[in-house]
Protein backbone atom coordinates (compact mmCIF):
# COMPACT_ATOMS: atom_id res chain seq x y z
CA UNK A 1 0.00 0.00 0.00
CA UNK A 2 0.92 3.98 -0.74
CA UNK A 3 2.36 5.30 2.18
CA UNK A 4 3.71 8.94 3.13
CA UNK A 5 5.81 9.53 5.99
CA UNK A 6 4.96 5.87 6.98
CA UNK A 7 1.52 6.87 6.87
CA UNK A 8 -1.03 4.62 4.39
CA UNK A 9 -2.19 7.46 2.12
CA UNK A 10 -5.78 5.82 2.18
CA UNK A 11 -6.14 6.84 5.91
CA UNK A 12 -4.74 10.04 4.88
CA UNK A 13 -7.67 10.84 2.42
CA UNK A 14 -10.13 9.11 4.44
CA UNK A 15 -9.15 11.22 7.15
CA UNK A 16 -9.33 14.70 4.82
CA UNK A 17 -12.24 13.62 3.64
CA UNK A 18 -14.09 13.67 7.03
CA UNK A 19 -12.21 16.92 8.55
CA UNK A 20 -14.14 17.96 5.19
CA UNK A 21 -16.85 17.60 6.68
CA UNK A 22 -16.41 18.98 9.81
CA UNK A 23 -15.07 21.92 7.91
CA UNK A 24 -18.35 22.34 6.21
CA UNK A 25 -20.19 23.26 9.63
CA UNK A 26 -17.36 25.24 10.50
CA UNK A 27 -17.11 27.10 7.31
CA UNK A 28 -21.44 27.39 7.81
CA UNK A 29 -21.25 28.66 11.21
CA UNK A 30 -18.35 31.07 10.94
CA UNK A 31 -19.78 32.55 7.68
CA UNK A 32 -22.79 33.43 9.46
CA UNK A 33 -20.58 34.94 12.58
CA UNK A 34 -18.76 37.12 10.42
CA UNK A 35 -21.47 38.78 8.45
CA UNK A 36 -23.06 39.28 12.09
CA UNK A 37 -20.26 40.84 13.35
CA UNK A 38 -19.07 43.17 9.74
CA UNK A 39 -22.46 44.89 10.14
CA UNK A 40 -23.13 44.91 13.78
CA UNK A 41 -19.73 44.55 15.91
CA UNK A 42 -21.39 41.74 17.74
CA UNK A 43 -19.22 38.84 18.86
CA UNK A 44 -23.03 36.48 18.74
CA UNK A 45 -22.28 34.17 20.86
CA UNK A 46 -25.40 32.53 20.78
CA UNK A 47 -24.57 31.49 17.38
CA UNK A 48 -24.32 27.46 18.85
CA UNK A 49 -27.56 27.97 20.43
CA UNK A 50 -29.25 28.60 17.19
CA UNK A 51 -27.04 25.87 15.85
CA UNK A 52 -28.64 23.43 18.67
CA UNK A 53 -32.18 25.20 18.09
CA UNK A 54 -32.03 24.06 14.34
CA UNK A 55 -31.62 20.33 14.93
CA UNK A 56 -33.74 20.24 18.09
CA UNK A 57 -36.45 21.94 15.75
CA UNK A 58 -35.91 19.75 13.13
CA UNK A 59 -35.93 16.96 15.85
CA UNK A 60 -39.16 17.69 17.02
CA UNK A 61 -40.41 18.68 14.01
CA UNK A 62 -40.49 15.00 12.75
CA UNK A 63 -41.21 13.96 16.37
CA UNK A 64 -44.32 15.89 17.22
CA UNK A 65 -45.44 17.13 14.03
CA UNK A 66 -44.55 14.74 11.27
CA UNK A 67 -42.67 17.13 9.04
CA UNK A 68 -39.22 15.11 7.25
CA UNK A 69 -36.00 16.55 6.75
CA UNK A 70 -36.13 18.35 3.49
CA UNK A 71 -39.41 20.70 4.77
CA UNK A 72 -37.44 20.69 7.80
CA UNK A 73 -33.91 21.91 6.10
CA UNK A 74 -36.29 24.76 5.01
CA UNK A 75 -38.61 25.76 7.85
CA UNK A 76 -36.06 24.85 10.94
CA UNK A 77 -33.74 28.06 9.39
CA UNK A 78 -37.04 30.39 8.97
CA UNK A 79 -38.42 29.41 12.23
CA UNK A 80 -34.84 30.10 14.29
CA UNK A 81 -34.09 33.46 11.96
CA UNK A 82 -37.62 34.86 12.99
CA UNK A 83 -36.39 33.71 16.63
CA UNK A 84 -33.00 35.81 15.58
CA UNK A 85 -35.10 38.70 14.53
CA UNK A 86 -37.08 38.92 17.40
CA UNK A 87 -34.14 38.56 19.86
CA UNK A 88 -32.16 41.90 17.62
CA UNK A 89 -35.63 43.84 18.10
CA UNK A 90 -35.92 43.73 21.41
CA UNK A 91 -32.72 43.03 23.19
CA UNK A 92 -29.53 43.39 21.14
CA UNK A 93 -30.46 46.93 19.60
CA UNK A 94 -30.54 48.22 23.03
CA UNK A 95 -26.57 48.30 22.67
CA UNK A 96 -25.21 48.87 19.90
CA UNK A 97 -24.36 52.76 21.33
CA UNK A 98 -22.18 50.97 23.99
CA UNK A 99 -19.13 48.88 23.94
CA UNK A 100 -19.32 45.70 21.67
CA UNK A 101 -18.53 44.00 24.72
CA UNK A 102 -22.07 44.21 26.16
CA UNK A 103 -23.34 42.46 23.29
CA UNK A 104 -21.15 39.71 23.81
CA UNK A 105 -22.25 39.40 26.85
CA UNK A 106 -25.78 39.51 26.25
CA UNK A 107 -25.60 36.49 23.62
CA UNK A 108 -23.17 34.44 25.95
CA UNK A 109 -26.23 34.66 28.54
CA UNK A 110 -28.86 33.95 25.88
CA UNK A 111 -26.92 31.03 24.90
CA UNK A 112 -26.72 29.81 28.23
CA UNK A 113 -30.30 30.37 28.92
CA UNK A 114 -31.01 28.38 25.48
CA UNK A 115 -28.38 25.28 26.54
CA UNK A 116 -29.63 25.13 29.93
CA UNK A 117 -33.83 24.57 28.77
CA UNK A 118 -32.93 22.57 26.09
CA UNK A 119 -31.08 20.49 28.64
CA UNK A 120 -33.98 20.55 31.34
CA UNK A 121 -36.01 19.87 28.72
CA UNK A 122 -34.44 16.61 26.28
CA UNK A 123 -31.92 15.46 29.00
CA UNK A 124 -28.18 15.04 27.90
CA UNK A 125 -28.50 11.52 26.52
CA UNK A 126 -29.32 12.91 23.30
CA UNK A 127 -31.33 12.05 20.41
CA UNK A 128 -30.27 10.26 17.16
CA UNK A 129 -32.30 12.41 13.75
CA UNK A 130 -32.57 9.12 11.03
CA UNK A 131 -30.67 9.86 8.09
CA UNK A 132 -33.34 10.97 5.08
CA UNK A 133 -34.35 7.69 2.69
CA UNK A 134 -32.91 9.28 -0.83
CA UNK A 135 -29.26 9.99 0.82
CA UNK A 136 -28.63 6.80 2.63
CA UNK A 137 -25.72 4.10 1.56
CA UNK A 138 -22.36 4.56 0.58
CA UNK A 139 -19.45 6.00 -1.65
CA UNK A 140 -17.17 3.35 -2.15
CA UNK A 141 -14.04 6.13 -3.10
CA UNK A 142 -11.46 3.24 -3.29
CA UNK A 143 -9.37 5.17 -0.78
CA UNK A 144 -12.21 4.69 1.73
CA UNK A 145 -16.01 4.32 2.33
CA UNK A 146 -18.10 7.38 2.02
CA UNK A 147 -21.35 7.96 3.57
CA UNK A 148 -23.70 9.34 1.11
CA UNK A 149 -24.96 11.62 3.87
CA UNK A 150 -21.59 13.06 4.29
CA UNK A 151 -21.06 14.21 0.60
CA UNK A 152 -23.94 15.57 1.02
CA UNK A 153 -23.16 17.70 3.83
CA UNK A 154 -19.84 19.21 1.90
CA UNK A 155 -22.16 19.49 -1.16
CA UNK A 156 -24.58 21.69 0.72
CA UNK A 157 -22.32 23.53 2.67
CA UNK A 158 -20.35 24.68 -0.64
CA UNK A 159 -23.77 25.69 -2.25
CA UNK A 160 -24.95 27.84 0.82
CA UNK A 161 -21.92 29.14 1.69
CA UNK A 162 -21.09 30.15 -2.04
CA UNK A 163 -24.76 31.37 -2.51
CA UNK A 164 -24.11 33.23 0.49
CA UNK A 165 -20.62 35.00 -0.60
CA UNK A 166 -22.45 35.99 -4.10
CA UNK A 167 -25.22 37.42 -2.55
CA UNK A 168 -22.77 39.70 -0.82
CA UNK A 169 -19.99 40.28 -2.95
CA UNK A 170 -21.53 40.34 -6.31
CA UNK A 171 -25.34 41.51 -5.82
CA UNK A 172 -27.12 45.47 -5.26
CA UNK A 173 -28.76 43.68 -2.00
CA UNK A 174 -25.26 42.61 -1.25
CA UNK A 175 -23.33 46.24 -2.38
CA UNK A 176 -26.00 47.82 0.19
CA UNK A 177 -24.87 45.25 3.17
CA UNK A 178 -21.65 46.01 2.14
CA UNK A 179 -22.02 49.46 2.40
CA UNK A 180 -23.88 49.54 5.57
CA UNK A 181 -21.04 47.62 7.19
CA UNK A 182 -18.86 50.33 6.10
CA UNK A 183 -20.76 53.43 6.90
CA UNK A 184 -24.12 52.46 8.18
CA UNK A 185 -25.31 56.34 9.19
CA UNK A 186 -24.69 57.96 5.69
CA UNK A 187 -26.88 54.89 4.26
CA UNK A 188 -29.58 55.64 6.27
CA UNK A 189 -29.45 58.85 5.25
CA UNK A 190 -29.62 58.18 1.73
CA UNK A 191 -33.25 56.07 2.27
CA UNK A 192 -31.76 52.54 3.30
CA UNK A 193 -33.63 51.57 5.93
CA UNK A 194 -30.75 50.27 7.73
CA UNK A 195 -32.37 49.07 11.22
CA UNK A 196 -34.42 46.31 8.97
CA UNK A 197 -31.54 45.82 7.22
CA UNK A 198 -29.33 44.78 10.29
CA UNK A 199 -32.39 42.77 11.80
CA UNK A 200 -32.69 40.99 8.81
CA UNK A 201 -28.98 40.48 8.65
CA UNK A 202 -28.99 38.83 12.23
CA UNK A 203 -31.88 36.31 11.25
CA UNK A 204 -29.53 35.57 8.40
CA UNK A 205 -26.98 34.52 10.52
CA UNK A 206 -28.77 32.66 13.16
CA UNK A 207 -30.56 31.10 10.09
CA UNK A 208 -27.63 29.42 8.78
CA UNK A 209 -26.33 28.28 11.97
CA UNK A 210 -29.56 27.24 12.01
CA UNK A 211 -29.64 25.23 8.68
CA UNK A 212 -26.03 23.58 10.04
CA UNK A 213 -27.34 22.37 13.29
CA UNK A 214 -30.28 20.48 10.48
CA UNK A 215 -27.46 19.57 8.18
CA UNK A 216 -26.06 17.65 11.69
CA UNK A 217 -28.94 16.19 12.92
CA UNK A 218 -28.29 13.03 11.23
CA UNK A 219 -24.56 12.53 11.86
CA UNK A 220 -24.47 13.94 15.32
CA UNK A 221 -26.70 12.92 18.54
CA UNK A 222 -28.98 16.26 18.56
CA UNK A 223 -28.43 17.33 22.27
CA UNK A 224 -28.20 20.42 24.16
CA UNK A 225 -24.52 20.56 24.60
CA UNK A 226 -23.59 20.45 20.65
CA UNK A 227 -23.45 23.91 19.99
CA UNK A 228 -21.23 24.97 22.56
CA UNK A 229 -18.41 22.58 21.95
CA UNK A 230 -18.40 23.85 18.41
CA UNK A 231 -19.14 27.27 18.69
CA UNK A 232 -15.52 27.49 20.58
CA UNK A 233 -14.07 26.56 17.76
CA UNK A 234 -15.80 28.20 15.26
CA UNK A 235 -14.24 31.43 16.95
CA UNK A 236 -11.22 30.33 16.32
CA UNK A 237 -11.83 30.01 12.82
CA UNK A 238 -13.53 33.22 13.05
CA UNK A 239 -10.49 34.49 14.29
CA UNK A 240 -7.89 32.62 11.62
CA UNK A 241 -10.29 34.22 8.73
CA UNK A 242 -10.09 37.14 9.87
CA UNK A 243 -13.09 38.99 11.74
CA UNK A 244 -15.92 40.00 9.15
CA UNK A 245 -14.54 38.69 6.05
CA UNK A 246 -16.49 36.37 4.07
CA UNK A 247 -14.56 34.52 2.10
CA UNK A 248 -11.87 34.48 5.18
CA UNK A 249 -14.35 32.65 7.44
CA UNK A 250 -15.80 30.19 4.38
CA UNK A 251 -11.71 29.45 3.06
CA UNK A 252 -10.45 29.05 7.02
CA UNK A 253 -13.72 26.92 8.06
CA UNK A 254 -13.11 24.10 5.05
CA UNK A 255 -8.98 24.09 5.62
CA UNK A 256 -9.25 23.68 9.10
CA UNK A 257 -11.73 20.99 9.29
CA UNK A 258 -8.71 19.35 6.84
CA UNK A 259 -5.75 20.34 9.29
CA UNK A 260 -8.07 19.17 12.16
CA UNK A 261 -7.99 15.71 9.86
CA UNK A 262 -4.76 15.25 9.06
CA UNK A 263 -3.27 15.97 12.72
CA UNK A 264 -5.79 12.93 13.72
CA UNK A 265 -3.87 10.75 11.45
CA UNK A 266 -0.48 12.55 12.08
CA UNK A 267 -0.37 13.09 15.61
CA UNK A 268 -3.92 12.65 17.10
CA UNK A 269 -2.73 13.93 20.42
CA UNK A 270 -3.32 17.36 19.13
CA UNK A 271 -6.12 17.15 17.18
CA UNK A 272 -8.57 19.06 19.01
CA UNK A 273 -5.79 21.99 20.29
CA UNK A 274 -4.68 22.37 16.54
CA UNK A 275 -7.18 25.18 15.70
CA UNK A 276 -5.70 26.66 18.43
CA UNK A 277 -2.50 26.70 17.84
CA UNK A 278 -2.81 27.80 14.67
CA UNK A 279 -5.51 30.68 15.98
CA UNK A 280 -2.31 31.75 18.48
CA UNK A 281 -0.05 31.68 15.23
CA UNK A 282 -2.19 33.85 13.10
CA UNK A 283 -2.84 36.38 16.06
CA UNK A 284 1.00 36.63 16.76
CA UNK A 285 1.73 37.55 13.16
CA UNK A 286 -0.87 38.63 11.21
CA UNK A 287 -3.46 40.01 13.90
CA UNK A 288 -6.66 40.89 11.46
CA UNK A 289 -6.61 37.00 10.33
CA UNK A 290 -5.75 36.09 7.16
CA UNK A 291 -8.13 37.04 5.07
CA UNK A 292 -9.10 40.23 7.24
CA UNK A 293 -7.58 44.37 5.95
CA UNK A 294 -4.98 45.38 8.17
CA UNK B 1 -44.42 81.91 -7.57
CA UNK B 2 -42.67 81.11 -4.06
CA UNK B 3 -43.42 77.73 -2.51
CA UNK B 4 -41.83 76.71 0.67
CA UNK B 5 -40.16 73.20 0.52
CA UNK B 6 -37.96 73.94 3.54
CA UNK B 7 -38.31 75.71 6.94
CA UNK B 8 -36.29 75.38 9.60
CA UNK B 9 -37.63 76.58 13.03
CA UNK B 10 -35.76 76.81 16.67
CA UNK B 11 -33.86 73.65 15.37
CA UNK B 12 -31.54 72.94 18.37
CA UNK B 13 -28.87 69.57 17.79
CA UNK B 14 -26.62 68.02 20.61
CA UNK B 15 -23.22 65.23 20.33
CA UNK B 16 -23.54 64.21 22.99
CA UNK B 17 -23.41 66.68 25.95
CA UNK B 18 -22.66 68.95 23.73
CA UNK B 19 -25.20 71.85 22.90
CA UNK B 20 -24.19 72.97 19.13
CA UNK B 21 -27.09 74.32 17.58
CA UNK B 22 -29.15 76.67 19.57
CA UNK B 23 -32.14 77.80 17.84
CA UNK B 24 -31.53 77.67 14.02
CA UNK B 25 -34.09 79.74 12.05
CA UNK B 26 -34.24 79.58 7.98
CA UNK B 27 -36.39 79.07 4.83
CA UNK B 28 -35.54 77.80 1.89
CA UNK B 29 -38.38 78.29 -1.55
CA UNK B 30 -38.48 75.76 -4.22
CA UNK B 31 -36.09 75.63 -6.98
CA UNK B 32 -33.90 78.39 -5.05
CA UNK B 33 -30.15 78.40 -3.84
CA UNK B 34 -29.32 79.10 -0.88
CA UNK B 35 -25.91 79.03 0.88
CA UNK B 36 -25.16 78.77 4.67
CA UNK B 37 -21.79 80.73 5.33
CA UNK B 38 -19.80 81.05 8.06
CA UNK B 39 -16.29 80.36 9.64
CA UNK B 40 -15.43 76.96 10.83
CA UNK B 41 -17.21 75.58 13.43
CA UNK B 42 -20.41 77.83 12.97
CA UNK B 43 -22.36 74.84 12.95
CA UNK B 44 -23.51 74.62 9.02
CA UNK B 45 -22.57 70.60 9.01
CA UNK B 46 -24.01 70.56 11.80
CA UNK B 47 -27.26 72.08 10.49
CA UNK B 48 -27.51 70.05 7.65
CA UNK B 49 -26.94 66.65 9.71
CA UNK B 50 -29.49 67.87 11.74
CA UNK B 51 -32.38 68.42 8.88
CA UNK B 52 -31.36 64.75 7.72
CA UNK B 53 -31.73 63.02 11.84
CA UNK B 54 -27.81 62.19 11.93
CA UNK B 55 -27.08 63.80 15.39
CA UNK B 56 -27.19 62.78 18.70
CA UNK B 57 -30.45 64.20 19.27
CA UNK B 58 -32.31 67.28 18.27
CA UNK B 59 -35.64 69.61 18.77
CA UNK B 60 -37.75 72.00 17.24
CA UNK B 61 -39.08 71.71 13.96
CA UNK B 62 -37.83 70.75 10.49
CA UNK B 63 -40.56 71.07 7.86
CA UNK B 64 -39.93 69.33 4.23
CA UNK B 65 -42.44 69.83 1.45
CA UNK B 66 -45.10 70.49 4.12
CA UNK B 67 -43.91 67.60 6.05
CA UNK B 68 -42.90 67.29 10.31
CA UNK B 69 -39.52 65.81 10.03
CA UNK B 70 -38.62 66.55 13.34
CA UNK B 71 -38.93 63.28 14.69
CA UNK B 72 -38.35 60.83 11.90
CA UNK B 73 -35.50 58.48 11.32
CA UNK B 74 -33.05 59.69 8.54
CA UNK B 75 -34.55 56.72 6.52
CA UNK B 76 -37.96 58.36 6.33
CA UNK B 77 -36.43 61.90 5.87
CA UNK B 78 -34.76 60.83 2.44
CA UNK B 79 -37.64 59.20 0.98
CA UNK B 80 -39.60 63.41 1.73
CA UNK B 81 -37.06 63.70 -1.69
CA UNK B 82 -33.86 64.76 0.44
CA UNK B 83 -30.63 64.07 -1.26
CA UNK B 84 -27.61 64.25 1.09
CA UNK B 85 -23.65 65.44 -0.01
CA UNK B 86 -21.67 65.13 2.85
CA UNK B 87 -18.20 67.05 3.71
CA UNK B 88 -16.06 64.17 3.67
CA UNK B 89 -18.12 62.95 0.34
CA UNK B 90 -19.13 59.61 1.81
CA UNK B 91 -17.54 57.13 -1.06
CA UNK B 92 -17.67 54.07 -0.14
CA UNK B 93 -14.15 51.90 -0.02
CA UNK B 94 -16.25 49.31 -0.57
CA UNK B 95 -17.52 49.82 -3.53
CA UNK B 96 -16.70 50.39 -7.59
CA UNK B 97 -17.61 53.81 -8.15
CA UNK B 98 -20.64 52.68 -10.23
CA UNK B 99 -21.88 50.56 -7.08
CA UNK B 100 -21.46 54.27 -5.64
CA UNK B 101 -23.76 55.44 -7.57
CA UNK B 102 -26.62 53.05 -7.65
CA UNK B 103 -26.01 52.85 -3.90
CA UNK B 104 -29.07 55.38 -2.92
CA UNK B 105 -32.40 54.02 -3.48
CA UNK B 106 -34.60 56.22 -5.55
CA UNK B 107 -36.84 58.55 -3.08
CA UNK B 108 -38.94 60.50 -5.49
CA UNK B 109 -39.61 60.17 -9.30
CA UNK B 110 -37.84 61.82 -11.91
CA UNK B 111 -34.26 60.53 -11.13
CA UNK B 112 -31.59 61.14 -14.06
CA UNK B 113 -30.67 57.77 -15.10
CA UNK B 114 -27.39 56.10 -15.54
CA UNK B 115 -26.88 57.35 -19.02
CA UNK B 116 -27.91 60.77 -17.99
CA UNK B 117 -25.30 61.15 -15.17
CA UNK B 118 -22.20 59.84 -17.54
CA UNK B 119 -23.10 62.06 -20.13
CA UNK B 120 -23.20 64.90 -17.59
CA UNK B 121 -19.99 63.71 -16.09
CA UNK B 122 -18.11 61.73 -18.46
CA UNK B 123 -14.85 60.90 -16.42
CA UNK B 124 -17.66 58.81 -14.01
CA UNK B 125 -18.03 56.86 -17.12
CA UNK B 126 -14.66 56.05 -18.10
CA UNK B 127 -13.79 54.97 -14.41
CA UNK B 128 -17.01 53.28 -13.37
CA UNK B 129 -15.24 49.87 -12.49
CA UNK B 130 -12.64 51.39 -10.08
CA UNK B 131 -12.63 51.13 -6.41
CA UNK B 132 -14.90 54.43 -5.18
CA UNK B 133 -11.79 55.65 -2.96
CA UNK B 134 -9.30 55.61 -5.72
CA UNK B 135 -10.84 57.64 -7.99
CA UNK B 136 -9.44 61.55 -7.84
CA UNK B 137 -10.66 63.99 -4.98
CA UNK B 138 -13.14 65.90 -7.94
CA UNK B 139 -13.92 62.56 -9.30
CA UNK B 140 -15.12 61.35 -5.82
CA UNK B 141 -16.80 64.56 -5.35
CA UNK B 142 -18.63 63.98 -8.77
CA UNK B 143 -19.88 60.97 -7.67
CA UNK B 144 -20.87 62.60 -4.55
CA UNK B 145 -23.06 64.65 -6.50
CA UNK B 146 -24.13 62.49 -8.86
CA UNK B 147 -25.42 59.91 -6.38
CA UNK B 148 -27.87 61.90 -4.98
CA UNK B 149 -29.06 63.06 -8.88
CA UNK B 150 -29.61 59.74 -9.59
CA UNK B 151 -33.11 59.16 -6.54
CA UNK B 152 -35.12 61.63 -7.78
CA UNK B 153 -34.58 64.04 -4.77
CA UNK B 154 -35.36 67.59 -5.08
CA UNK B 155 -33.57 69.28 -2.05
CA UNK B 156 -30.00 68.64 -2.22
CA UNK B 157 -27.68 69.60 0.65
CA UNK B 158 -25.00 69.81 -0.56
CA UNK B 159 -21.70 70.32 2.41
CA UNK B 160 -18.46 72.26 1.05
CA UNK B 161 -18.14 70.47 -2.82
CA UNK B 162 -15.69 73.16 -3.85
CA UNK B 163 -13.43 72.43 -1.00
CA UNK B 164 -9.96 71.32 -1.74
CA UNK B 165 -10.50 70.91 -5.54
CA UNK B 166 -8.58 72.33 -8.34
CA UNK B 167 -9.60 75.41 -9.71
CA UNK B 168 -11.08 73.67 -13.58
CA UNK B 169 -13.00 71.30 -11.35
CA UNK B 170 -14.28 73.72 -9.02
CA UNK B 171 -15.72 75.91 -12.13
CA UNK B 172 -17.02 72.51 -13.51
CA UNK B 173 -18.82 71.94 -10.19
CA UNK B 174 -20.25 75.44 -10.61
CA UNK B 175 -21.27 74.76 -14.24
CA UNK B 176 -23.67 71.97 -12.28
CA UNK B 177 -24.92 73.59 -9.88
CA UNK B 178 -26.23 75.99 -12.58
CA UNK B 179 -27.71 73.38 -14.70
CA UNK B 180 -29.39 71.95 -12.01
CA UNK B 181 -30.91 75.08 -10.75
CA UNK B 182 -32.02 75.41 -14.12
CA UNK B 183 -33.99 71.98 -13.54
CA UNK B 184 -35.06 73.70 -10.86
CA UNK B 185 -33.88 71.52 -8.22
CA UNK B 186 -33.84 72.98 -4.51
CA UNK B 187 -30.10 73.59 -2.67
CA UNK B 188 -28.80 74.13 0.14
CA UNK B 189 -24.86 74.72 0.02
CA UNK B 190 -22.31 75.16 2.97
CA UNK B 191 -19.90 76.96 1.55
CA UNK B 192 -16.44 78.49 2.50
CA UNK B 193 -15.18 79.03 -0.28
CA UNK B 194 -17.55 82.75 -0.81
CA UNK B 195 -16.04 82.98 -4.69
CA UNK B 196 -17.67 79.79 -5.27
CA UNK B 197 -21.04 80.59 -3.88
CA UNK B 198 -21.63 83.98 -4.60
CA UNK B 199 -22.53 83.99 -8.05
CA UNK B 200 -24.94 80.06 -7.45
CA UNK B 201 -26.72 81.41 -4.58
CA UNK B 202 -30.33 83.27 -4.71
CA UNK B 203 -30.20 83.79 -1.12
CA UNK B 204 -27.49 83.45 1.67
CA UNK B 205 -27.64 82.92 5.14
CA UNK B 206 -24.60 83.47 7.66
CA UNK B 207 -24.05 81.51 10.44
CA UNK B 208 -22.62 81.94 14.00
CA UNK B 209 -22.12 79.94 17.01
CA UNK B 210 -25.09 77.70 16.19
CA UNK B 211 -27.27 80.59 15.71
CA UNK B 212 -28.37 82.41 11.77
CA UNK B 213 -27.32 86.03 12.33
CA UNK B 214 -27.72 87.45 8.89
CA UNK B 215 -30.25 86.10 5.75
CA UNK B 216 -30.18 88.16 2.60
CA UNK B 217 -30.75 87.78 -1.26
CA UNK B 218 -27.93 88.02 -4.01
CA UNK B 219 -29.32 91.11 -5.05
CA UNK B 220 -28.69 92.91 -1.48
CA UNK B 221 -24.87 91.66 -1.77
CA UNK B 222 -22.88 93.78 -2.57
CA UNK B 223 -24.17 95.68 0.56
CA UNK B 224 -23.52 93.22 2.91
CA UNK B 225 -19.88 92.81 1.99
CA UNK B 226 -18.33 94.45 4.79
CA UNK B 227 -20.71 92.41 7.30
CA UNK B 228 -19.53 89.51 5.53
CA UNK B 229 -15.65 90.37 5.45
CA UNK B 230 -15.88 90.97 9.41
CA UNK B 231 -17.49 87.87 9.84
CA UNK B 232 -15.98 85.65 7.46
CA UNK B 233 -13.04 87.23 6.22
CA UNK B 234 -13.83 87.04 2.36
N1 LIG C 1 -19.40 64.53 16.33
C1 LIG C 1 -19.23 65.64 17.08
N2 LIG C 1 -19.19 65.57 18.43
C2 LIG C 1 -19.02 66.68 19.18
N3 LIG C 1 -18.89 67.91 18.68
C3 LIG C 1 -18.92 68.05 17.35
C4 LIG C 1 -19.10 66.94 16.48
N4 LIG C 1 -19.08 67.39 15.20
C5 LIG C 1 -18.92 68.72 15.28
N5 LIG C 1 -18.82 69.13 16.56
C6 LIG C 1 -18.66 70.52 17.02
O1 LIG C 1 -19.76 71.25 16.58
C7 LIG C 1 -19.37 72.56 16.20
C8 LIG C 1 -19.90 72.86 14.82
O2 LIG C 1 -19.27 71.99 13.89
P1 LIG C 1 -19.66 71.95 12.36
O3 LIG C 1 -18.92 70.81 11.77
O4 LIG C 1 -21.12 71.95 12.26
O5 LIG C 1 -19.06 73.31 11.84
P2 LIG C 1 -19.01 73.88 10.36
O6 LIG C 1 -19.70 75.17 10.38
O7 LIG C 1 -19.46 72.87 9.39
O8 LIG C 1 -17.47 74.17 10.18
P3 LIG C 1 -16.33 73.48 9.29
O9 LIG C 1 -16.94 72.46 8.41
O10 LIG C 1 -15.71 74.60 8.55
O11 LIG C 1 -15.40 72.93 10.31
C9 LIG C 1 -17.85 72.60 16.28
O12 LIG C 1 -17.51 73.27 17.46
C10 LIG C 1 -17.44 71.17 16.37
O13 LIG C 1 -16.32 71.03 17.18
MG1 LIG D 1 -18.56 71.75 7.98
Amino acid sequence: MTQLFGIPVAVILGQLMLGLVNGSFYAMLSLGLAVIFGLMRVVNFAHGAFYALGAFAALLGLQKLGIGYWPALVLAPLAVGALGILVERLLLRHLYQLDPLYGLLLTFGLALMVEGSLHQLFGSSGESYPVPAQLQGVFNLGFMILPIYRAWVILASIIVCFSTWFVIERTRLGATLRAATENAPLLQAFGVNVPLLVAATYGGGVALAALAGVLSAPVILVNSDMGSSLVVVVFAVVVIGGMGSILGSIVSGLALGMIEGLTKVAYPEASNIVVFVIMALVLILRPAGLFGRE
Amino acid sequence: MTVEFLRVSDLHAFYGESHILHGVDFTVNRGEVVTLLGRNGAGRTTTLKALLGLVGSRSGSVMINGREAIALPPHRIAHLGVGYCPEERGIYACLSAEENLLLAPPVGSGGLSLAELYAMFPNLAERREIQGTRLSGGEQQMLAVARILRTGARLLLLDEISEGLAPVIVQALARTIQALRERGYTIVMVEQNFRFAAPLADRFYVMEHGRIVEGFAAAQLPGKMAMLHEFLGV
